[in-house]
């Protein structure tokens, strides 16, 4: 903090320097981030007369976590290199994971195939051309320990991007591990686990918003009893700017689905230092490099202040925002492929400089397909660079202080906040969601970005400016057609090997837990101890809640 | 751009299969209806059944379908036999999303009229509409 005179002095040198700035050429463009907030030409100590440092920024590992979570933040360990990967039959899958794991990956990270993520077997009509496609093919416990099979579930981490499916992949992890030996209070990783953020963005589901958070606490529930060292969720900002969001707007309905997640937990009668320490997050990282740094330090500060003050938690670690990040995927460009190794190198870096605790760098060629085993190596071998030939590493925060960073910091806080009153106003994110607010505030967010790149307001290299007559092909991941006929074979065997009589009693018994609201992992891990399917316990709750339409706002 | 006020159709734009990633079908139905086209936005996770369901409803013009889950060549597929067992063969189709050009000769001989691919600007799509989607005869 500055004395009055000190002040005053600082604020006529900026006021001259301000002066000769006006009246000087300047660019024809407009000086603002990519989500459209005016930047200063100048930050100066002027600017940041208002911020307690104490209060505001304070030391890591402390209160309000601004500076990160832990005391000694990449001194004390380097964050999680967590490539996310899935694609094709169990077998491919398992077998890309030793891969990474063999090139120096710290943890585990599955992308299933969009049957599996909207809850449906591979054998499904509605699965028709899509199994393996997008992710590896899962529709019951067989696969799921093929999927891991030689993989230590002692050892590893497990992160798995799951939704409205969620509850039956926990629960055949937790089986499949079982089968090894290792009870599930030794697992670690999580779950994705975001439904609002589905009604908000990605828009995969099964039920209504209310029906889908009831299932997710159950599974907070059960976690918190049996598997303390898992994320029972990872609340979702990646999904929300993908979808075309501001930061500022990824950064406000992100934290605004975790109060939500809080409230209906308390509810249930849980106790907030019990669950919360276990909540974890998912950022997004874009091309604006200052903002994004910005809006991790701000998602920190805030979150602490959020779970101190409107949820009186004590624990220091419900306090704590621990997040991955995720570099942007809709950043990437499909024109010149090559250049968005560059991307991905600049937006890993504003997600370390912002202090994550898990990195995730897409490839190059992920806008033309699933990515190779080459351009996956280079999108690692990035964070390798980073993390140990770069230096970044050495100091704690290190942008902490930038009079920009701490203006960009608190600008984008306010904003979020404004944000966050609103969804309160409206009685909360589930009913925020059900009048459409959220979705429309994105889709008006990206329409007036591609808008700005269509008019060249905004530059995309290689699609709006610097263009190519002739691209330059690149290779590109060939699909193997042959999955979609071998899972649906196999999962017929196994189908038919089961007993049936037995396998409708598990279901009812799925049921019932749904119906009197029992929590429903018991019922699900006994089901997939038996191989019942995903898809099949995905239509219990089809059949019990009811399918959720789209609104189709636009 | 070509002003479309001097010819009225209706295009219908929606998401087929199971992918949910609805933001580019989003943006484009919005510009076409700002250039005065009425637009019928399904929303995502349309069978081709639903699909040619609303295309009879509604009376549509042309069908835009996005797809970025590599099930294009099915799902298109499908739409086409549909369409042609209600008569309704001479509907143009078009699409958007991630495709790769092999599959992008393949769905032309299919029937699909074209494929926007990411990064088009938006007023290339609705000149393609105005300049290549006549309103059918009632």
């Amino acid at each position: 903090m500055l004395d009055k005179e000190k002040l005053q002095n600082s604020k006529d040198d900026k006021d001259n320097w301000y002066k000769s700035y006006k009246d000087s050429h300047k660019r024809d463009v407009d000086f603002t981030t990519i989500s459209n907030i005016d930047v200063p030409p100048l930050s100066t100590p002027y600017d940041l007369q208002n911020l307690d440092f104490k209060k505001e920024i304070g030391y890591p590992g402390t209160y309000p976590y601004t500076r990160g979570v832990h005391n000694t933040m990449y001194r004390g360990k380097l964050w999680t290199m967590r490539q996310f990967a899935g694609f094709g039959s169990p077998e491919d899958t398992n077998k890309r994971f030793k891969f990474l794991l063999s090139q120096g990956q710290t943890g585990l990270s599955v992308a299933f195939d969009m049957p599996a993520l909207m809850g449906y077997d591979a054998d499904d009509p509605r699965a028709k051309s899509e199994v393996g496609k997008e992710g590896v093919s899962v529709s019951s416990l067989a696969d799921m320990e093929t999927l891991f099979d030689d993989i230590n579930f002692n050892k590893i981490s497990t992160s798995m991007t799951i939704n409205c499916s969620a509850s039956a992949i926990l629960a055949m992890y937790i089986v499949a591990a079982e089968k090894k030996g290792v009870t599930s209070d030794n697992l670690k990783g999580t779950l994705q686990n975001d439904m609002l953020k589905e009604f908000i963005a990605q828009r995969e589901w099964i039920s209504d918003p209310k029906s889908s958070v009831r299932v997710i606490v159950d599974m907070i529930e059960y976690c918190n009893k049996h598997l303390p060292r898992f994320n029972p969720v990872s609340i979702s900002g990646y999904h929300i700017r993908e979808a075309g969001s501001t930061a500022v707007q990824e950064l406000a309905f992100t934290l605004a689905d975790g109060i939500c997640y809080v409230e209906e937990c308390v509810k249930r009668g849980m106790n907030v230092d019990d669950f919360a320490p276990r909540l974890s997050f998912f950022f997004n990282l874009h091309n604006d490099f200052f903002e994004e740094i910005a809006k991790l330090r701000a998602a920190r500060r805030m979150w602490a202040k959020i779970m101190k003050e409107r949820f009186n938690a004590k624990n220091p670690k419900s306090l704590m925002l621990r997040t991955h990040c995720q570099t942007a995927g809709a950043s990437l460009t499909a024109q010149q492929p090559v250049n968005n190794v560059v991307r991905v190198a600049i937006q890993a870096m504003a997600g370390v400089l912002g202090g994550t605790q898990s990195l995730h760098t897409n490839s190059m060629d992920e806008t033309l397909s699933l990515p190779t085993e080459e351009s996956v190596m280079v999108a690692l071998r990035t964070q390798q660079i980073i993390a140990e030939e770069t230096g970044v590493t050495n100091s704690i925060d290190p942008l902490g202080g930038s009079y920009l960073i701490e203006e960009l910091t608190s600008k984008i806080e306010q904003m979020a906040y404004e944000y966050i009153e609103k969804i309160d106003q409206q009685g909360g994110m589930i009913s925020s969601i059900e009048k459409g607010y959220p979705h429309s505030e994105i889709a008006g967010a990206a329409y007036l970005y591609e808008r700005q790149v269509n008019a060249g307001q905004k530059t995309v290299v290689g699609v709006n400016k610097y263009k190519l007559d002739d691209e330059i092909p690149i290779p590109t991941h060939q699909f193997d057609e042959g999955v979609e006929d071998s899972q649906i074979k196999k999962l017929k065997i196994l189908k038919e090997s089961r007993d049936m009589e037995k396998i409708k009693y598990l279901l009812m018994d799925i049921r019932d837990a749904a119906v009197e609201e029992r929590n429903l992992m018991p019922p699900i891990i006994a089901a997939v101890r038996e191989y019942v399917t995903l898809g099949e316990i995905c239509n219990v709750f089809r059949d019990t809640f009811g399918m959720y339409k789209d609104p189709a706002h636009f | 751009m070509i002003n479309s006020k001097t010819k009225s159709l209706k295009i219908l734009i929606g998401k087929a299969g199971l992918d949910g990633h609805d933001r580019g079908a989003k943006i484009v139905a919005r510009a076409l209806e700002e250039s005065g086209i009425e637009v019928i936005y399904t929303g995502v996770h349309l069978t081709p059944e639903m699909i040619v369901e609303t295309t009879i409803e509604e009376k549509i013009d042309a069908i835009g379908i996005s797809i970025l889950s590599g099930a294009h060549i099915h799902i298109f597929d499908e739409i086409f036999k549909l369409l042609k067992k209600n008569g309704l063969e001479d509907i143009p189709v078009f699409g958007g999303g991630v495709v790769p050009q092999d599959d992008i000769d393949k769905l032309k001989s299919l029937g699909v009229k074209t494929i926007f691919l990411p990064g088009t600007p938006l007023d290339e799509i609705v000149d393609w509409i105005n300049e290549n989607i006549e309103p059918r005869a009632t």
